[in-house]
């Protein structure tokens, strides 16, 4: 065991991994926060707690995953290279790991320039891959990124994120390769619509055999309205959404168009738990988390293994 | 001007070996001034090479354009550009990257690390001045960049680390706050620097582009 975390008992069982995500608040409302968590409690394996997504200054993800811990689910803490540089971020992860947290996702993060704060100064001392490395490095060697020795080294199992869907595609599962040589132990990618790329993507992965090293899970995001989906279509970077997608939610009454987007949520999850190469999947419901217990109900994935 | 500094030897000879025709290419502005890429340069460039690899082995050219900067400039090696498998370039990353988009089907390696924006001291001493920031406060501080001089880039400085005119990371750095505040006072200026400066706009954390008024329309048709 890396970490002994949770979900790293469970990937090691055999076990299909479910986890869930969590936004902390903008401000510091706790309460809001805690009900989020409240809904995943028993639903996932652990949730991802988010660093200041889309730019947007919210609640510190440590912060937040302490309250998410409080909450009885345990929490995958997000660091994101954008706001911090090498210094805060060993003594953010040193910092919670003291406090309990065990899992970690390391990102580059957003541009600044989208969030609501375009003129401040984009940090990205350090990129995602160099990140992972620094982690891994704490934990398998006790050094900080400078040589210095730790005095109780952080064990953190390691996770990071692929986007099966930005191009090159050819490209990208040399990159998903490199974070693997980084010490990624395990894999959450962006939201899956296009299921063809995706299969194609853990093809490769197999044949690399990436997938003996790596835990995959991809993400899982259900559709809400024709307008999301459009939205997500059209105005989010590196997002796939098929035109079948589209259709398939304009073709039902306008009252069940939430219901179907869980029904395509639900059968990709069904698909994903044959797949070789694929250990779980990650449920970003997004501002959807009560939502979440119905999708996991549906999808066959309670009651969560207790490892 | 752009300050550059020829990069180690190795690391250039590593970039080029594996090609058989090289075109060294100097630039005559910046890099020519501050010493590091000019049509001296080259030439000592390439004879260094030529020691390391014996003339047989590879076979080095030499140009040295007015600026790689410049589109039309570099249209002078368009008729001499089949004659080379790499290009090996002296000139500032701009250039480097200019010749690069000019020739993309052949490969361009850097021979000198772009340093700073600087200003020239003497013979071979050179002086980082400016981090084109995009937003000059020159005005407010008397005509010294806290952002380039001040190692904290500190808006309403000095800090508590100046040390008798000197800046905590050295006693060989001046403390710019210092400088700054000697030459305001001197000026009878100080009110410049009582009000508190607000958090920067840091625009220069994205690709930029200069326009200059006059020029939209053409730029439009050029459709870059």
């Amino acid at each position: 065991m890396k970490s002994g975390s949770k979900l790293e008992r469970i990937l090691n069982a055999g076990h299909f991994a479910f986890t869930g995500e969590v936004g902390p608040p903008r401000g510091a409302n706790v309460e809001a926060l805690k009900e989020k968590v409240a809904h995943l409690k028993g639903v996932v394996d652990m949730a991802n707690i988010t660093d200041n997504q889309t730019a947007m200054v919210r609640m510190s993800s440590w912060a937040a995953s302490l309250i998410c811990m409080e909450g009885g689910v345990e929490p995958n803490f997000q660091m994101v290279c954008r706001d911090r540089n090498r210094l805060a971020m060993q003594s953010d992860i040193l910092g919670a790991y003291a406090h309990g947290i065990h899992n970690m996702l390391c990102l580059s993060g957003d541009h600044q320039q989208f969030g609501d704060h375009p003129q401040s100064k984009g940090v990205f001392d350090l990129d995602s891959m160099q990140l992972i490395g620094m982690v891994k490095k704490m934990r398998d060697e006790g050094k900080f990124l400078g040589g210095a020795d730790i005095d109780v080294p952080p064990k953190i199992f390691i996770g990071a994120a692929a986007n099966p869907f930005a191009e090159p595609f050819e490209w990208r599962v040399h990159r998903l390769a490199k974070k693997v040589t980084a010490g990624a132990d395990f894999i959450q990618t962006q939201c899956v619509f296009n299921m063809e790329r995706i299969r194609e993507w853990i093809r490769q992965a197999n044949d690399m055999g990436l997938t003996d090293k790596v835990f995959i899970l991809p993400g899982i995001t259900p559709m809400k309205s024709v307008g999301m989906a459009k939205y997500m279509k059209n105005k989010v970077p590196g997002m796939d959404v098929p035109d079948e997608i589209i259709k398939r939610l304009q073709g039902v009454d306008k009252k069940k168009v939430a219901d179907e987007g869980i029904k395509i949520a639900c059968e990709q999850i069904q698909e994903f738990k044959e797949m070789k190469g694929v250990a779980g999947v990650h449920l970003m419901a997004i501002e959807w988390e009560h939502k979440v217990p119905e999708i996991a109900e549906r999808a066959g994935v309670l009651p969560r293994p207790e490892v | 001007m752009i300050v550059a500094e020829r990069k180690p030897f190795d690391e250039i000879k590593n970039m080029v070996s594996g090609y058989k025709r090289v075109l060294t290419v100097g630039c005559g502005t910046c890099v020519a001034v501050c010493l590091a890429g000019g049509s001296k340069e080259v030439e000592t460039l390439n004879a260094e090479l030529n020691l390391a690899f014996g003339k047989d082995k590879i076979k080095f050219g030499a140009e040295t354009l007015e600026r790689q900067c410049d589109m039309e400039f570099l249209a002078e090696l368009d008729s001499k550009i089949d004659e080379y498998d790499a290009l090996l370039s002296m000139a500032c990353g701009a250039g480097i990257q200019f010749l690069a988009e000019r020739f993309p089907n052949k490969p361009v390696f850097p021979a000198v690390n772009t340093s700073f924006i600087g200003v020239n001291l003497d013979v071979g001493w050179y002086e980082e001045k400016c981090r084109a920031c995009g937003n000059c406060v020159l005005a407010m501080t008397g005509g010294i960049c806290p952002v380039t001089m001040c190692a904290k880039s500190l808006f309403n400085g000095p800090c508590g680390g100046t040390n008798q005119g000197k800046c905590e990371i050295s006693n060989d750095q001046p403390c710019a706050w210092y400088q700054i505040h000697e030459r305001l006072a001197a000026q009878g200026r100080l009110d410049q620097i009582i009000a508190i400066s607000p958090p920067n706009d840091w625009s220069n954390q994205k690709p930029r582009k200069v326009i200059q008024p006059g020029y939209e329309e053409r730029v439009k048709t050029l459709g870059r």
